[in-house]
């Protein structure tokens, strides 16, 4: 079976494919990145969390115009996925302001990146509308 | 107040393209006009913050060997789009301190054909070997597959969120917001584009970030601003003359961004904007409500709706209304970017944060030819840089 590797490392592949936040246990703020301390509270103990796959759109964009290899056009978006503030693209819907709309509900998916020189793929995610 | 600082000499070049100009050029051109319109010389000088963030650094020292090498402090300035106000509030802090009594700010920019901002500048270049690195173990490049990067598409969700938080922003309001702009510009000759937009045209230009068409975006060009400031005590053994233009900074205010729910996935801009704003209001002893005119960051046309609320021009949650009332047209009761704003005026970056005090000051001193705001006493200007970096200036003129 061919190698698959996750795009970021907050994404965890399996079964049930879901995002993980690092979150601080003295006073819960939650991040995405690797992290030297809590900018909120300055604590330094972390918890690995998993996100709720389903949330709402807060905020998008339609790029239309981007850096050149960048295939155009995608949707950029915040996801509200409970509580949690995630970014990501939302796919698998037309890339119109007919399509997406803000508070549109959606749940995280996801799809093949690419392949590298070793055979390995690499899985992404996004978010699609509930109901696709 | 003696311990106030005043805006003594200020300048602008025009924005746009200068072919035959580099950095060094534009800034010397705007420094040594603020020095004449101060009536000093670089001798005179005590200070010099020098702004300028895609040329590769030490412009200050580089603009004294063209203008001037006194041996006074340099300070090499580079804070995002708020690195002008950051220059400027250097040159303030270093007179607050008692270091010197005049100072100097300049802040000068080559943009032209600069193109789309924040993606790295080149093509995306995907790995060929997927190996997790840097803080969210990428095994590839992000831009597109995780967000966007680039400075369009991320205004452009700061606007949405706005209109996912309070309703009614639309694609043709934020176009609107732009129409305005353009049309101020055309009454200012150093605008980089002076062409006034109809609505129609504005939205069916080339779309770059879903709200934000083209025109909609700020302008990429070339230009240089300086600045020079005076403490109050100086000031007052100067020539009448001197005075009389001399602009009073009321309020000289700089914050980053305080953690809030979610800063880290989409940039906020609001909670440092407000905060600037309220700290200046307090230390100027103004309203909002006071305010003659403001020239804000309108980078894209979704930012400006967003700072409407947070310099608490209007009621919270109210920016779209505020708008439709006209009150931010020149003739409105809050005038904003009279001077065309970053859309049409330009976007030189570390020139924009003194061309924006520049252009309040020219109100104040009643010196605004076509474009004065008639009676204008007390003016604001904001910029922010994203990362983020927020500067407000309140002035007013001399009594």
């Amino acid at each position: 079976m061919t190698q698959q590797v996750p795009l970021v490392d907050y994404l965890v592949l399996g079964d049930r494919p879901h995002l993980v936040a690092h979150e601080c246990v003295q006073c819960g703020a939650r991040y995405f990145d690797r992290r030297n301390a809590c900018a909120r509270c300055f604590a330094a103990d972390f918890r690995n969390v998993e996100v709720p796959g389903q949330g709402e759109v807060t905020a998008f964009t339609i790029v239309a115009f981007a850096a050149p290899g960048v295939p155009v056009p995608f949707v950029p978006a915040v996801v509200d996925c409970k509580g949690t503030a995630v970014r990501a693209n939302l796919i698998n819907v037309p890339a119109d302001p007919e399509h997406v709309r803000l508070g549109m509900p959606v749940r995280l998916a996801t799809y093949m990146v690419g392949t590298d020189d070793t055979g390995t793929e690499a899985i992404g995610f996004g978010f699609e509308p509930v109901g696709v | 107040m003696s311990d106030d600082v005043w805006i003594l000499g200020i300048s602008m070049t025009k924005f746009g393209k200068h072919p035959d100009l580099d950095i060094v050029d534009l800034a010397a051109r705007a420094a040594r006009a603020a020095l004449d319109d101060a009536g000093v010389g670089m001798d005179d000088i005590g200070v010099l913050a020098a702004g300028n963030l895609m040329g590769g650094g030490r412009l200050g020292q580089n603009l004294q060997k063209q203008i001037g090498q006194t041996g006074i402090p340099v300070y090499n300035v580079t804070n995002a789009c708020a690195t002008g106000a950051t220059a400027l509030r250097t040159a303030v802090m270093a007179i607050k301190a008692g270091e010197c009594d005049i100072g100097m700010a300049v802040g000068a920019e080559k943009l032209s054909g600069a193109g789309l901002l924040g993606a790295g500048g080149g093509a995306r270049s995907d790995a060929t070997v997927f190996e997790p690195t840097g803080r969210f173990g990428a095994v590839t490049t992000l831009d597109g597959r995780v967000g966007t990067e680039t400075m369009p598409g991320v205004f452009a969700q700061i606007g949405m969120e706005y209109a996912h938080r309070y309703g009614d922003a639309t694609f043709e309001l934020f176009a609107r917001i732009s129409e305005k702009n353009h049309a101020h510009s055309t009454l200012n000759p150093l605008a980089a584009y002076t062409k006034r937009m109809s609505l129609e045209s504005i939205m069916n230009d080339v779309m770059i970030a879903y709200p934000n068409t083209r025109p909609m975006c700020s302008a990429n060009c070339d230009g240089g601003a300086a600045a020079v400031v005076v403490s109050g005590e100086r000031l007052r053994r100067m020539d009448p003359e001197q005075r009389r233009r001399a602009v009073k900074i009321s309020a000289s205010i700089l914050t980053s961004d305080p953690w809030t729910d979610g800063c880290q996935v989409l940039p906020d801009i609001n909670t440092l904007t407000r905060n600037a704003a309220e700290q200046a209001y307090r230390a100027a002893g103004v309203a909002p409500s006071d305010l003659d005119l403001v020239e804000l960051h309108d980078c894209f046309a979704t930012a400006e709706l967003v700072h409407y609320d947070n310099l608490m021009l209007c009621a919270p949650g109210e920016a779209v209304s505020f708008f439709e009332s006209g009150a931010t047209w020149r003739d409105g009761r809050t005038p904003v970017n009279v001077s065309g704003g970053l859309q049409s005026k330009g976007h030189p970056i570390a020139a924009t944060g003194i061309a924006n005090i520049w252009e309040v000051c020219h109100h104040l001193r009643g010196e605004a030819a076509d474009r004065q705001i008639e009676g204008a006493t007390v003016g604001l200007a904001h910029v922010i840089g994203l990362g983020s970096a927020c500067g407000v200036h309140i002035l007013e003129r001399a009594a």
